[in-house]
């Protein structure tokens, strides 16, 4: 089979850029599995819900959707905590069966595409902005700026998380927590509170990771199952708790995706992510960079 | 009562109805209706044999449902074999899917097998939407046969079969709960690091639920395709069969046979009510809501509700007869 | 020929070396008694030795066998037992049932071991008998006390029929009388013929119960003989009481 270069670098470099995307989507699921151990499969549907708050936003006032999904990341994060202060008190403390808590993220998730089906109806939603359309050419290589710029902007949201991590107080708590909670107790910090911090901001992402995807593709309720495979795929592939780990590893999931895509039709891309991800799981459960 | 007498007055059970209700019941709708109510007490029963018992949440529900639907439309287009053999064979290739995918991940945390088959049930679905043999995304019709084997119209014949499912799983589940395995699987979702030390072999016992598991959802989905006579991935993957398996049984109780029915049988009937009053949507988020309700504020459903009025009342009995010699044993 | 022969074992968390090269033999009989500072390597080694955790290196030999490759639930049947550190009940099931898991799956699993249905019910009474726990036979574990949940622990190790069993930490704070009461339950298993090796951090038990001490440090047997002997060793007390 003849396969063209030109084909092939643009969908490397679409791979590329896809990866960002995908590294702000996984963010969340990092903080709250890889750090927190708390399995939240119902993320896609709070990435949604960013999705559709850019889209009300914009479509009806016309402002830029990143504004929207920055000044929606305080909302989240207050939606977050929220959800871990139930999440803690139904489970947690109850020392609960794993398979509570599961189901109890499922019927969020489930609820949670089934409120956007009643409110927003099955049909695609896309956002307007000046970026949406254009490209940028080097040489062969088209960079569409729809792709690019939530790329960058997602590149930026993880390196600056993984500063306030490494030098602020919380940040430093938060890592302390993920690695024993025990020893946090005892030095009279309340674990409670920072890991309800942790997961707000794990659920203030979403804001931001919602937007990028509506910026991306239209969307619609139901495309969030798309990406349970994919943000658990990257987060243990990445080793869990390491972020250039997980951006290394959404880069490759990305690359892939794009040139199954563009080679054999796009409906393939979520086995890609799940190949992976059993291939991860059955080989080495410690993901690419090692813990 | 023992294993043997509750075949029997369940088989006893299964008759009557069967009896009765062919003989009495005159409106075809009801057939059409009790067939869903039956199909999800078989959906229930075979989740809560990975779930309740054992401990492992299985979201890919519709993955294994969907298999044996598309098993048999494949046998319906390549041969003439009845649709028993179908639904054995429906069972065999999820029973074989279950094998697989829990060879692969349940070495690892529940936690992992669980995500695993949220997104297998994905990848079925892209398999199957671009297997244009079975109709891919444009669906397939299936006629109906005119002649059903035993008297009567084809959907009673199809409602007798699922009620002939419905006694075997609940037999089955029963079964398994009184016997070594169950006694092994309810060690393993206890505390399967202990139950490994005390010599039960966890991985074993896990993929024969998986399997048993997968292989009795396969079974019931089997006749699907001469229940709708059109068959599309977006119907046969429809979310309800994910939140429906996980619901019914977290709602009825986990612990014991009688949960899954329970969750079966109510939900199931409210849903069929609903769906002619109020619009699918509402409806399944209504289940949802249920779901998330019951999981925090009554986490053993309404078994377990029903127990703990059961201890309560006998709590209050107690406390009235006068307390043993305490303080002769202190000395 | 020892009933437990250990040679070279090495255990690593990724950089994090646990246990390292560590040599031990057990004979038939022995009261082995195991201690060391917290984060040592005690558990590591017990878990190693009973296939909840791979060891890398070294060969571990079991009554002639090789238990290399073999799984927990494999080596429990071979006849190595263990009770938990933090005790792990079965809590949906009452205690009858929890012996009954050990005895269903461990002693009916062995070849010419069957009991009846009704002999298993017997013998599961008849052992939490022996721990003192009839009268809360058909109770949850949650209606038991600290010191009754460390002593169905040892029953439920008790009932797979060990030839060894490692007793990890299962006096941990528990109050003098209920030391003696489990430290009882132990000689009696040991006259029984069962070899068992003690974990513990109460020195006072494991000095009176001991005929062998072996001390771990770092991951290091630093140790290994007479219990009086061990103890005076400089390097065992540099270890518990700092340099």
């Amino acid at each position: 089979m003849f396969v063209s270069l030109d084909l092939l670098l643009n969908a490397i470099v679409a791979g590329l850029l896809l990866g960002g995307f995908y590294a702000a989507v996984t963010l969340g699921i990092t903080i709250s599995f890889g750090m927190l151990d708390i399995a939240n499969i119902a993320q896609p549907a709070f990435i949604l819900l960013g999705s559709y708050a850019a889209y009300t936003l914009n479509s009806n006032w016309g402002i830029d959707p990143i504004l929207v999904g920055v000044a929606m990341l305080p909302v989240f994060f207050v939606i977050g905590m929220a959800v871990y202060r139930l999440y803690y008190y139904a489970f947690e403390r109850r020392g609960e069966q794993a398979i509570q808590g599961l189901a109890f993220f499922f019927g969020l998730l489930f609820v949670g595409e089934v409120s956007l089906v009643l409110v927003f109806g099955v049909d695609y939603r896309f956002v307007e902005a000046s970026y949406i359309g254009p490209s940028l050419h080097f040489w062969t290589i088209d960079l569409p700026l729809r792709m690019l710029i939530p790329c960058l902007v997602s590149l930026l949201m993880v390196a600056l998380l993984q500063v306030y991590l490494t030098h602020s107080f919380i940040g430093r708590a938060i890592l302390a927590v993920s690695q024993d909670g025990l020893a946090l107790q005892l030095m009279a910090a309340s674990p409670i509170r920072i890991k309800q911090i942790a997961f707000g901001i794990s659920t203030a992402t979403c804001a931001l990771a919602g937007t990028f995807l509506i910026i991306i593709q239209p969307v619609e309720p139901s495309i969030g199952r798309d990406y349970i495979g994919r943000i658990f795929a990257i987060c243990v592939l990445g080793g869990m708790t390491s972020f250039p780990g997980m951006v290394a590893a959404a880069m490759l999931i990305g690359i892939v995706e794009s040139i199954t895509a563009t080679f054999y039709g796009p409906s393939w891309a979520p086995a890609v992510a799940f190949g992976f991800l059993l291939i991860t799981l059955a080989v080495r459960p410690a993901g690419l960079l090692g813990r | 009562m023992r294993t043997g007498t509750f075949w029997l007055v369940l088989i006893a059970v299964g008759i009557v109805l069967l009896v009765l209700s062919r003989a009495l019941v005159l409106n075809e709708y009801f057939y059409f209706a009790a067939y869903v109510v039956l199909q999800y007490i078989v959906l229930s029963t075979a989740w809560n044999i990975l779930g309740g018992y054992t401990g492992y949440t299985n979201f890919g529900t519709a993955a294994f449902f969907a298999l044996g639907a598309y098993t048999a439309v494949v046998l319906h287009k390549t041969t003439a074999v009845p649709l028993p053999l179908m639904i054995v064979a429906g069972g065999a290739v999820s029973g074989i899917v279950g094998l697989g995918m829990g060879y692969l991940t349940l070495r690892l945390r529940g936690v992992f097998f669980a995500i695993a088959t949220l997104a297998m049930a994905i990848v079925v679905q892209t398999l199957i939407v671009n297997w244009d043999y079975v109709g891919g995304s444009r669906g397939i019709y299936i006629i109906r046969p005119q002649q059903a084997p035993l008297v009567g119209s084809y959907i009673q014949y199809l409602y007798s079969l699922m009620l002939i499912m419905a006694v075997l799983s609940v037999g089955i589940a029963r079964t398994i709960e009184r016997s070594r395995l169950g006694l092994g699987f309810a060690a393993i979702r206890d505390d399967e690091q202990a139950a490994e030390a005390g010599g039960v072999p966890t991985l074993r016992l896990k993929l024969i639920a998986t399997t048993l598991s997968g292989a009795m959802m396969g079974m019931a989905g089997a006749p699907l395709p001469y229940y709708v006579t059109y068959l599309d991935p977006a119907s046969s993957f429809n979310l309800a069969y994910a939140v429906n398996s996980v619901a019914m049984p977290v709602i009825g109780g986990m612990t014991s046979w009688i949960g899954p029915v329970i969750g079966a049988v109510l939900l199931g009937t409210i849903q069929q009510i609903a769906t002619v009053t109020i619009s699918s949507a509402l409806n399944l988020l209504i289940v949802g809501l249920l779901l998330i309700f019951f999981v925090i504020i009554a986490p053993n459903g309404i078994v377990g509700l029903v127990q703990e009025l059961r201890r309560l009342g006998e709590g209050g009995r107690r406390a009235k007869a006068p307390a043993p010699n305490v303080k002769a044993k202190a000395g | 020929m020892p009933l437990l022969d250990v040679n070279g074992l090495g255990k690593r968390f990724g950089g994090f070396v646990a246990l390292e090269h560590i040599d031990l033999a057990i004979d038939a009989g022995d009261r082995l008694g195991l201690i060391g500072p917290n984060g040592s390597g005690k558990s590591t080694l017990v878990n190693c030795l009973c296939g909840t955790l791979h060891n890398e290196t070294g060969s571990v030999v079991f009554d002639g066998r090789r238990l290399d490759g073999l799984i927990a639930h494999q080596r429990t049947r071979m006849g190595l037992a263990r009770s938990f550190q933090l005790p792990k009940p079965f809590r949906t099931l009452n205690l009858i049932d929890n012996i009954r898991v050990p005895l269903l799956y461990t002693v009916n699993a062995r070849a010419g071991g069957h009991l009846s249905a009704a002999a298993v019910e017997e013998r599961s009474r008849e052992l939490l008998h022996q721990v003192g726990l009839s009268e809360k036979a058909t109770r949850l574990p949650r209606d038991l006390t600290q010191v009754e949940m460390r002593k169905l622990e040892l029953a439920r190790a008790v009932a797979t029929q060990p030839r060894l069993l490692f007793a990890d930490e299962a006096m941990a704070g528990l109050s003098p009388s209920e030391v003696e009461e489990i430290l009882a339950v132990l000689f009696r298993l040991n006259e029984e013929g069962i070899t068992i090796v003690l974990i513990e951090h109460i020195m006072r038990a494991v000095m009176s119960f001991s005929t062998r001490l072996v001390v771990l440090v770092a991951g290091q047997k630093i140790a290994d003989g007479d219990p009086q002997e061990a103890i005076r060793n400089p390097e065992v007390e540099r270890a518990y009481l700092g340099e």
